[in-house]
């Protein structure tokens, strides 16, 4: 094996050279198969005889393959394309790494990621990224689980160039009829499931027959070789061009009061400078008055580009809005059907609150027990409670406030976005936006004559939201109880709502699995918030053991009325306490799922209240919360 | 063909992720090396944000034991920037004397590894901006985009998040805080590439100029100030050198060249079979050693 070898143009005319690779395209691409597919031989063949192995290179990878190869004497290319240590142990690949290799006419980026069953998701996230995918085949094993299982993949997350490289052809004596009846195969199963076209090319990384340049060996193929097709194949970047222009705004840019401009990355289509657009949500109109870079103004700007808008008119605009040409806007709607692949080792719990980021948006979303889920292997469909790591399902997404968007089959920036975690941060899914709901779209908002403020006038009062939090006996119901009787005797209007009293009659439908609890708490503050609504101050007596339920309540209430108040009993307290005598049954195995003995309570980070009920009375504890709650309101009456 | 660019959709995609994270961060800040990774940083930066001044200030986690010309550049382009800079000395390492002739790998412990972490959180910064490349190497073509560190600066290479499309997650608790590396996807020839398309004013030292140097342990190094100590038969040699990545002027391999403009240069580069990395002697580890040193925090 010999390492690079420089063009030579480079030594004859470097300018020449360099002019020549100032124009160069890019193409981002995936390779899909396992190492026994010969998939880190391709690479490797790709990244030599593209001359991007260095000498220092090689020479590691000789020794490291002499090393912990698995390839006795030969270079291993797995260990090219593998870089951490702990995976180097284990002797799998579990990421996404990518590769950087150039042509005279193209710069390649290559995501290259495993094909071990378990990691759907590191696929999912190197293709979508990806301008086509390759499946490697071994020719000797022809169309298996896994290819159909990567094409699925790729097709999911739109990759609409498709190259089928039949591999290791040297060992089956490079024979057509072993290659048409693969083809024959594949196209078959592709068609099934809507791929509407590929490339299939026969080729040996091993002996770089078809990588390169066309082989001898095969004669019959009068196809492309590998490579000068990855160098010619049409970029999925002129189709967004094509499209209608909408570009999300990432930043406004406000250097002092005479400048306001837009900046953010084209989406799709192009605009000049006069063109009329449209602000979505808002609606509102106006033109395009520049288009600001640092190289100066331009004339018009395309799809890939990263500019600075200057609107025409003053019009409100902030990130997160997306500026689209006026006559064909973008949709905007708060529910609809999206294929989501979960990525996280918690699952899905249906009816929780997730943050869901989608261009430069940023809002709160449920997602609703899927309808099913696939079978990546088989492409069956099943019916499944939820989604677990590496699951692909289709389910209704409910945004708690409207988003701009378009189907993922129109583009990804406007039609895929990520879930996010709000206790641990973490992105748990990606997901593709199938279509809006039509429910969604024509239920509007009815807005009251009498209005929220007109009904805490009425009543002389802030409305506020009480939110009691704690373990089961620490003591919640007792305290709020005697807040209220407090309130009444002051002349306030108010309501309590009892976790044991809502499980009895709204909420008897609901068992205690975290799901369950999940929406137990949903409609709880979606009552607290009608009642809030209607001037009420509200005191809720809920464990609420989950933070993100308890901000999902937060984030309905305006600013400032919600008040989490953290009643602090230690786990040994309420349990010798034990009023209902649940604990004791819990610790018998009788109460599965009982918050603190076999489900965990997530504390309040940062409470507006917090009662220690190993130092304070019930009493006390009463008094300073109405203490706290008319000192914040005193202003107001 | 309308399409774009390699260097355009990469410049694109760099100037992006800046704005996100100047969107979604609160103390955002750039890690400024002097080297023409940060250089070009520096530029998409200016670019991103124009015509308003890159809003977060330059951060260089000094040594005491850069070039000069390194120290002269840094200043004039952060003013040319008009954007603060900010200089971190670790007074740890001030006051022990530490340099790389008696203290070894202390020398980038203390300096840079454990001076970076005071200077991040000094600053209380939760976003630092860093010219990483995935290509330079193995470890890093795994890398993420943003790549996240607790509170004690810790690296989990299993608790990265995906990153799909180009939709960057960047929600951290409290103390905890974020790399970001804009230019990810960029190869040393598009970096080369782009300081000539650009006009990107870089270090002289990239180029071929006569310096005073000695040879030691196979690596020639520049007599840069007379903190260098000469051993027993040392005398410094005038050669024509250039240097292919900088660092502490005593731990910092030159080449011969005779490549003195830019075009010569990056002919040098494309001519020559040895990668980039290799006269950095910190790098002369076993292969994973990048990573270690990630997992204890140096960049």
């Amino acid at each position: 094996m010999t390492a690079y070898q420089p063009d030579a143009l480079i030594a004859a005319d470097i300018d020449a050279y360099l002019a020549t690779h100032a124009a160069k395209s890019m193409l981002r691409l995936i390779t899909c198969g396992s190492v026994d597919d010969g998939k880190s031989t391709l690479i490797g063949r790709l990244l030599y005889d593209s001359k991007t192995i260095f000498e220092d290179q090689l020479s590691q990878l000789e020794a490291d393959s002499r090393r912990v190869g698995t390839q006795g004497q030969n270079i291993d290319f797995a260990l090219l394309v593998d870089g951490l240590a702990a995976e180097r142990e284990q002797g799998i690949t579990i990421d996404v790494a990518y590769r950087f290799f150039a042509t005279e006419k193209r710069k390649f980026i290559v995501a290259d990621t495993p094909g071990h069953e378990q990691y759907t998701r590191n696929m999912v996230t190197g293709a979508s990224t990806a301008d086509l995918a390759v499946i490697l085949i071994d020719a000797r094993k022809g169309v298996l689980t896994q290819t159909r299982r990567h094409s699925y993949l790729a097709h999911l997350v739109g990759i609409k160039e498709i190259v089928l490289a039949v591999n290791k052809m040297d060992l089956v004596g490079h024979d057509q009829s072993v290659f048409d009846a693969i083809v024959a195969d594949y196209a078959a199963f592709a068609r099934g499931i809507g791929i509407e076209r590929f490339t299939a090319i026969p080729l040996s990384g091993l002996t770089g027959a078809n990588v390169t340049t066309a082989s001898p060996d095969m004669p019959w193929y009068d196809g492309p070789a590998l490579l000068p097709h990855l160098e010619t194949v049409a970029i999925d970047g002129d189709r967004a061009v094509a499209a209608s222009f909408r570009m999300p705004v990432q930043w406004v840019n406000r250097p002092d009061l005479d400048f306001r401009g837009f900046a953010g990355l084209i989406a799709s289509g192009r605009v000049s400078v006069g063109d009329r657009v449209r602000i979505a949500p808002s609606g509102k109109t106006t033109s395009i008055a520049r288009i600001v870079t640092y190289d100066g103004d331009r004339q018009d700007a395309i799809a890939g580009e990263a500019v600075t808008l200057v609107l025409a008119e003053e019009v409100d605009c902030s990130r997160g809005d997306v500026i689209a040409a006026a006559e064909n806007p973008p949709e905007i709607a708060d529910q609809f059907v999206a294929k989501i692949v979960w990525m996280a080792d918690t699952p899905l719990v249906p009816g929780r609150s997730y943050s869901l980021k989608l261009g430069t948006q940023l809002v709160g979303a449920t997602v609703q027990p899927p309808r099913h889920v696939v079978d990546v292997n088989s492409q069956e469909e099943r019916p499944a409670d939820t989604l677990a790591l590496n699951d692909i399902g289709l389910a209704e997404v409910y945004a708690d406030r409207p988003i701009v968007f378009e189907p993922y089959a129109k583009g990804s920036a406007l039609g895929g976005f990520i879930l996010i975690d709000r206790a641990t941060n973490a992105t748990v899914a990606a997901g593709m936006i199938d279509h809006a709901l039509r429910r969604a779209q024509n239920v509007h908002w009815q807005s009251a004559v009498v209005t929220r403020e007109a009904h805490a006038r009425q009543k002389g009062q802030a409305p506020k939201v009480l939110w009691f939090t704690g373990l089961s006996g620490s003591g919640k119901s007792t305290i709020a109880n005697m807040v209220e009787q407090k309130l009444h005797a002051m002349g306030r209007h108010s309501f309590l709502l009892d976790g044991d009293n809502i499980r009895h009659g709204l909420n008897r439908d609901l068992d205690f699995s975290e799901a369950g609890r999940v929406e137990n708490i949903r409609r709880v503050g979606e009552v607290a918030k009608l009642m809030a609504d209607a001037g009420l101050i509200v005191l809720t007596a809920f464990i609420s053991p989950f933070r993100a339920e308890r901000d999902m309540v937060r984030a309905l209430l305006p600013e400032g009325e919600f008040v989490e108040i953290f009643i602090d009993t230690p786990l040994a307290v309420a349990e010798d306490r034990d009023v209902k005598g649940l604990y004791a049954k819990a610790r018998a195995g009788e109460i599965a799922e009982f918050t603190g003995i076999s489900s965990p309570y997530e504390a309040p980070e940062r409470p507006e209240i917090r009662i220690d009920t190993t130092k304070e009375t019930a009493e006390q504890a009463a008094s300073r919360i109405v203490e706290h709650v008319l000192g914040i309101w005193s202003y107001d009456l | 063909m309308t399409g774009l660019t390699h260097l355009q959709r990469l410049e694109a995609e760099s100037i992006h992720i800046l704005r996100e994270v100047v969107a979604e961060t609160e103390r955002p800040v750039m890690l400024y090396s002097v080297g023409k990774d940060s250089a070009v940083m520096l530029h998409l930066a200016k670019k991103a944000f124009f015509p308003a001044r890159p809003p977060f200030p330059l951060l260089h986690v000094d040594t005491t034991w850069k070039f000069q010309a390194m120290y002269e550049l840094r200043d004039r382009a952060a003013e040319a920037a008009g954007m603060e800079l900010i200089v971190h000395r670790n007074p740890e390492a001030e006051a022990l004397g530490i340099n790389p002739f008696d203290h070894g790998s202390r020398h980038t412990d203390m300096w840079k590894t454990e001076g970076l972490k005071q200077a991040l959180t000094a600053g209380g910064y939760d976003a630092a901006f860093g010219g990483a490349r995935r290509d330079e190497e193995k470890s890093r073509a795994k890398e993420r985009v943003f790549s996240f560190r607790s509170a004690a600066h810790g690296w989990d290479p299993k608790a990265q998040r995906p990153e799909l499309w180009n939709l960057y997650n960047s929600r951290i608790h409290k103390g905890e805080s974020i790399r970001v590396f804009p230019i990810s996807n960029w190869t040393e020839l598009d970096i080369w590439q782009y300081i000539l398309q650009e006009g990107i004013e870089i270090v002289p030292l990239y180029f071929a100029a006569p310096r005073p140097t000695v040879e030691r342990d196979g690596m020639l190094l520049m007599v840069d100030d007379d903190r260098f100590r000469l051993q027993p038969g040392e005398v410094p040699v005038d050669r024509s050198i250039r240097f292919r990545t900088l660092g502490c002027y005593p731990l910092t391999g030159a080449v011969e060249s005779e490549a003195a403009t830019l075009s010569e240069v990056i002919q040098e580069m494309l001519l020559t079979t040895t990668s980039e990395r290799q006269g950095r002697a910190i790098d002369h580890d076993q292969a994973a050693s990048m990573e270690k040193k990630k997992r204890e925090g140096y960049f």
